[in-house]
């Protein structure tokens, strides 16, 4: 298998619902990415893109032959991936496993998500697809409701009292709103407080209104290229070392792991085995913080902490800058935003610009050399990349 | 080979109180909500049975948020039961008033109802024979 590298990235602020439409933040982050690959369109061999509800959102299906069309890159083969909030991170693991084999010298990968203009309670019902439609879902379940009943099962299984583990998920979501303060691609831009978390209205309980993601617009984009090719076009190729994928069956059927997802442990080991490292080689990490429990429960299983322990690392600062693991210092989706079939490839490009040093000074961590991301889709389609410093 | 306990099985059986389940000819073990496997085992060699409907409560939550359509039913409570025979499933409570419901109920025993809900559906969710009905959910009470 040859090396990989991601060599052009793009990426529209994720906003509150967008003026534009699917293919437009498409052909906008992807021309982006193929000029800073110094490539023209003509140049990429193939497209992978995420995408979960386009067809709610814009009555449009067929996105990915629209999108390859719109930049001009006529006729490649074009595939749309669906794995709820790990689409696009599947789209770039799918795409590096073609150039790494051989097959592609240079694509493009990522993708685009307009949740936001479908408004709340439609959003939550198509979100809600994502839950199995005959057994669970006619129950009410949501989203919210999922990790709601995670985090009581969290603090019944680990003997945190509830009021503890929601001052440690408040701390989460305070970071976040801390770092996309100064992210100029986030959705928001407030800091907010622990008392403005407990005090938001009660959404699934014990999840309040700032414990949640927004529904989101925006679209990433990367170029990958194999290695002999990547270092042609950039001299700050950053590798893709490692990738890891897995899936699940419905939320009870999970129930010898729960709180923990077992599919993310599953991906994660495939992911670091494949690079040749620990979780403590990680510098930076993007987690799928879809909710602020969520990211106590991935930090966990990603290997930064013991079980029952994950809060601590907001606690103790450790998932700050100049931290043991910093994490989601992009604000993560619940400050930066989570247009789903977009956030995985986001990821891939925060931890690109980390290591090149192209991020708001406020929010620059130093030295990063190895990064992870983490995008956790549905019940449990899980999907973690490796990123390394190429220079 | 034929799908051994269908959905439109498990749902007309649910709607009159009987919990169907699969006992695995391989390993012992059930599996509920079925599936084409065992649980456990991946078999495919499996018998249907009725399952006891008795179980404890291993975590819930309170939803204020509805879906599209399904504002008359905010608040409610979900549960996820481990069976007396083992697996988990999904499930409303019903005995109690949302607004009161704590980390207490964690560990209490529950059975299923005198009367399961169905959710009719709505212009989403699966059409077809096998849902014409609607689509009922597993509705606990406390034991």
């Amino acid at each position: 298998m040859r090396r990989v590298a991601v060599v052009g990235t793009g990426h529209t602020p994720f906003t509150f619902a967008a003026e534009k439409s699917s293919v437009e933040l498409f052909s906008e982050a992807a021309i982006d990415a193929t000029n800073e690959a110094n490539l023209k369109p003509r140049d990429i061999q193939a497209l992978f893109i995420g995408n979960v509800l386009g067809d709610f959102s814009e009555g449009q299906l067929m996105l990915q032959s629209y999108c390859a069309d719109d930049i001009g890159a006529f006729y490649i083969p074009s595939t749309r991936f669906e794995g709820g909030c790990a689409s696009s991170a599947l789209a770039v693991r799918d795409a590096f496993v073609w150039v790494a084999s051989g097959f592609y010298d240079i694509v493009l990968a990522g993708g685009v998500e307009t949740a936001a203009k479908m408004g709340t309670p439609l959003a939550t019902r198509t979100f809600a697809m994502g839950h199995d439609s005959h057994y669970e879902y006619p129950t009410g379940l949501t989203f919210p409701g999922l990790f709601a009943m995670l985090a009581h099962l969290y603090s019944s299984k680990y003997n945190t009292p509830l009021k503890r583990l929601k001052e440690q998920m408040a701390l989460v979501s305070v970071q976040s709103h801390q770092y996309g303060l100064y992210n100029h691609l986030a959705q928001f831009h407030k800091e907010i407080t622990i008392e403005d978390v407990l005090h938001s209205f009660m959404v699934c309980s014990p999840l309040q209104l700032y414990d949640c993601c927004p529904f989101s617009d925006g679209a990433a984009m990367v170029v990958l290229a194999a290695e002999e090719k990547a270092k042609e076009l950039t001299d700050k190729p950053v590798y893709i070392t490692g990738v890891g994928q897995s899936s699940s069956g419905k939320l009870s059927s999970q129930k010898d792991y729960l709180p923990r997802i077992r599919a993310r442990e599953v991906s994660v080991k495939q992911a670091y085995d494949m690079a040749g490292i620990k979780p403590e080689d990680v510098d930076l990490c993007e987690l799928h913080d879809c909710f602020s429990i969520a990211s106590i429960i991935a930090s966990e299983s990603l290997g930064f902490a013991e079980f029952g322990k994950g809060g601590r690392l907001w606690e103790n600062a450790d998932a700050a800058i100049g931290g043991k693991i910093p994490t989601n210092i992009s604000g993560g989706l619940k400050s930066k935003g989570h247009p789903i079939g977009a956030t995985g490839a986001g990821q891939v490009c925060e931890i690109v610009h980390q290591m090149r040093g192209q991020v708001e000074p406020e929010r620059q961590v130093e030295g990063v050399d190895i990064g992870l991301t983490d995008t956790l889709g549905g019940d449990g389609v899980v999907c973690n990349l490796v990123l390394q410093k190429g220079w | 080979m034929s799908y051994r306990l269908t959905f439109k099985e498990f749902n007309n059986a649910l709607k009159k109180d009987k919990l169907l389940g699969l006992k695995c000819h391989d390993c012992g073990q059930f599996t509920c909500p079925p599936k084409m496997a065992c649980q456990e085992c991946s078999s495919t060699n499996l018998d249907i049975v009725e399952l006891s409907g008795t179980g404890k409560i291993v975590t819930f939550t309170v939803s204020y948020v509805a879906s599209e359509g399904r504002e008359t039913e905010v608040p409610y409570t979900i549960v996820m039961v481990e069976l007396d025979e083992g697996p988990w499933i999904m499930g409303n409570l019903t005995n109690i008033d949302p607004n009161k419901v704590t980390m207490e109920i964690i560990g209490k025993r529950v059975k299923l109802g005198p009367r399961s809900k169905v959710f009719p559906g709505d212009a989403y969710s699966i059409g077809g024979k096998e849902a014409e009905t609607g689509l009922a959910r597993p509705t606990f009470v406390f034991a």
